[in-house]
């Protein structure tokens, strides 16, 4: 039954106020609130450029963007051969591998990094099997550096890549690639000239997902990196609970929230435009 | 042909088992007998289990994370509902912005929300209530419900609320013994999902939790940052039985109603 304005504007009143009351105001109050406690305009303008001139903070900002960039480039190598396979399956193989992939989706992110920091610890199963065949005659360094990030960001985002481009790769026509291979096309032709373009979408969409997700991750680098792998979400953390710098946190989570946001707006006008893909 | 096809399925089961093989192994190891890590294990045992149950600190985030969780996913599927079914009934204007500033706490990173909140609970002194927590928690797991909730009742036939209108129901007959017996399973689902959300959060948690609020997932980022301990496993394990409890029963909700997996 169709809902008058009265009536649509009511029933979503009690989600705006939880908005509200958990989110917009927190947030807003919070970068007000600890910017103003520098001064006027000009002191939060000469302290911005203060903090964001500083070295610790520009690598920080540089480091993060990076590790994001990696991790986005490693779930999608991954990911993409999971999500064709996914598409393609059915019936037991394709619950098969739903299952492989919602259920780690499904789990908390803490357990996640456990798993891999049980794997790839100093006395880690890996570097047990290492040693026990024979391969290397000291432990591997594997966790609490860059390596250790890398592998479990992407385990955690794997997910949302693979389901990303699973439901663009399932929009995919398939009377497109049979008449592409009914033109003589070979299979490796129909899949870079017709498959790829045509899932082109499902890249870009689920890139910035995992880019956007990256950039504002804290738990896995916290517990799994070294003491360089420093990223904005720890930093912020850090100026909060131990230096109770609440102005240095408020600019950069300005920062921060200013990039996941445009981020967001693209992935939008990307996902709204293209079939298959929810927004 | 025949031999690019086994490549294929060989590197296909490869990447299955690196999905599952790191929680599959917390689980074994939970069960182990032994003092240290080792795989597999040489003897198995409940003693992580015991020290688990037997250490109250750990009950009492136990006890915490059901108790949020539970509120959270009563709040979230409610309000959820209702905002769902006003985007999917109503005939209004600006649908594009308001979904994506209702989706919005997905995206935004949660340590920028955490932070948010936390900054104004110092204030109220709301540190470590749990009622509180459990709000913020809503916050995040409602946009989940509202993608499930919206997905469904897209699908609920707006002749039918029509045709029993006519026949004498009021709205509040119209909801009860239509739209909602149409969307139950989605609801249930959207139910499963939120109190998930709530039961794995950690980022929120961590900044409101305090000392007397610790969830589960608090407890076992305060264990790691000390030492990787066998206790853990046996913690996580429980985390992951409840999701694999939480997927079991949404697949078979969906299947006894009949209604196709997404």
């Amino acid at each position: 039954m169709p809902l008058g304005h009265l009536g649509a504007f009511l029933l979503l009143l009690p989600a705006l106020l939880l908005m509200a009351l958990v989110f917009l105001i927190p947030i807003g109050w919070f970068v007000i609130g600890a910017l103003s406690e520098l001064g006027g305009l000009a002191e939060i303008w000469e302290e911005a450029v203060a903090v964001l001139g500083s070295r610790a903070i520009i690598g920080a900002i540089l480091n993060t963007n990076w590790i994001a960039f990696l991790v986005t480039c490693l779930t999608l190598l991954i990911g993409y051969p999971v999500a064709y396979a996914l598409s393609r399956a059915k019936g037991l193989v394709f619950t098969l591998i739903l299952v492989c992939i919602l259920l780690p989706y499904f789990t908390s992110v803490i357990v996640r990094t456990y798993a891999w920091m049980v794997l790839l610890g100093r006395n880690g199963l890996i570097n047990q099997a290492l040693l026990g065949l024979g391969i290397i005659e000291a432990p591997l360094q594997l966790m609490y550096n860059r390596a250790g990030v890398l592998i479990g960001m992407t385990y955690v985002l794997l997910p949302y890549m693979v389901l990303t481009l699973y439901s663009a790769m399932k929009a995919v026509d398939p009377r497109l690639l049979q008449a592409a291979e009914g033109m003589g096309a070979s299979p490796l032709r129909v899949f870079f000239k017709v498959f790829m373009p045509l899932t082109l979408h499902g890249v870009i969409a689920g890139g910035l997902i995992v880019f956007i997700l990256g950039i504002g991750f804290f738990i896995t680098p916290a517990l799994m990196g070294g003491p360089s792998d420093i990223m904005i979400a720890m930093l912020i953390e850090r100026e909060i609970e131990l230096l109770l710098n609440w102005p240095v946190a408020a600019l950069m989570t300005l920062v921060l929230l200013a990039v996941t946001l445009s981020l967001y707006a693209v992935y939008h006008r990307v996902s709204a435009r293209a079939p298959g893909l929810a927004p | 042909m025949i031999l690019r096809r086994v490549l294929i399925q060989i590197l296909l089961v490869l990447l299955c088992v690196g999905f599952l093989a790191p929680i599959l192994i917390v689980v074994v190891l939970s069960f182990s007998g032994e003092g240290y890590m080792r795989f597999p294990p040489e003897s198995f045992s409940l003693r992580w289990y015991e020290r688990f149950m037997g250490d109250h600190r750990w009950r009492s985030a136990l006890l915490n994370s059901v108790m949020i969780a539970a509120m959270t996913c009563i709040a979230a599927t409610f309000i959820g509902f209702l905002a769902a079914y006003a985007m999917v009934r109503g005939g209004f204007k600006g649908k594009g912005p308001l979904t994506a500033l209702l989706l919005a706490p997905l995206i935004v990173p949660h340590v920028v929300t955490a932070i948010g909140v936390y900054y104004l609970s110092a204030r109220f002194g709301l540190v470590g209530s749990r009622p509180w927590i459990a709000t913020s928690h809503a916050v995040v797991a409602f946009p989940v419900v509202l993608v499930i909730l919206r997905a469904a009742l897209v699908n609920v036939d707006p002749n039918l609320e029509r045709a029993a209108m006519i026949c004498g129901c009021d709205r509040w007959g119209v909801f009860r013994r239509v739209v909602l017996p149409l969307a139950l399973p989605a609801v249930i689902s959207a139910a499963l999902f939120s109190f998930l959300t709530s039961f794995d959060e950690l980022m929120i948690s961590l900044f409101l939790a305090g000392v007397r609020a610790e969830t589960l997932p608090v407890r076992i980022w305060h264990s790691l940052l000390l030492e990787v301990e066998p206790t853990i496993a046996a913690v996580s394990t429980v985390l992951i039985g409840v999701t694999v409890l939480a997927l079991i029963t949404d697949w078979a909700v969906r299947r006894l109603r009949g209604v196709p997996i997404r």
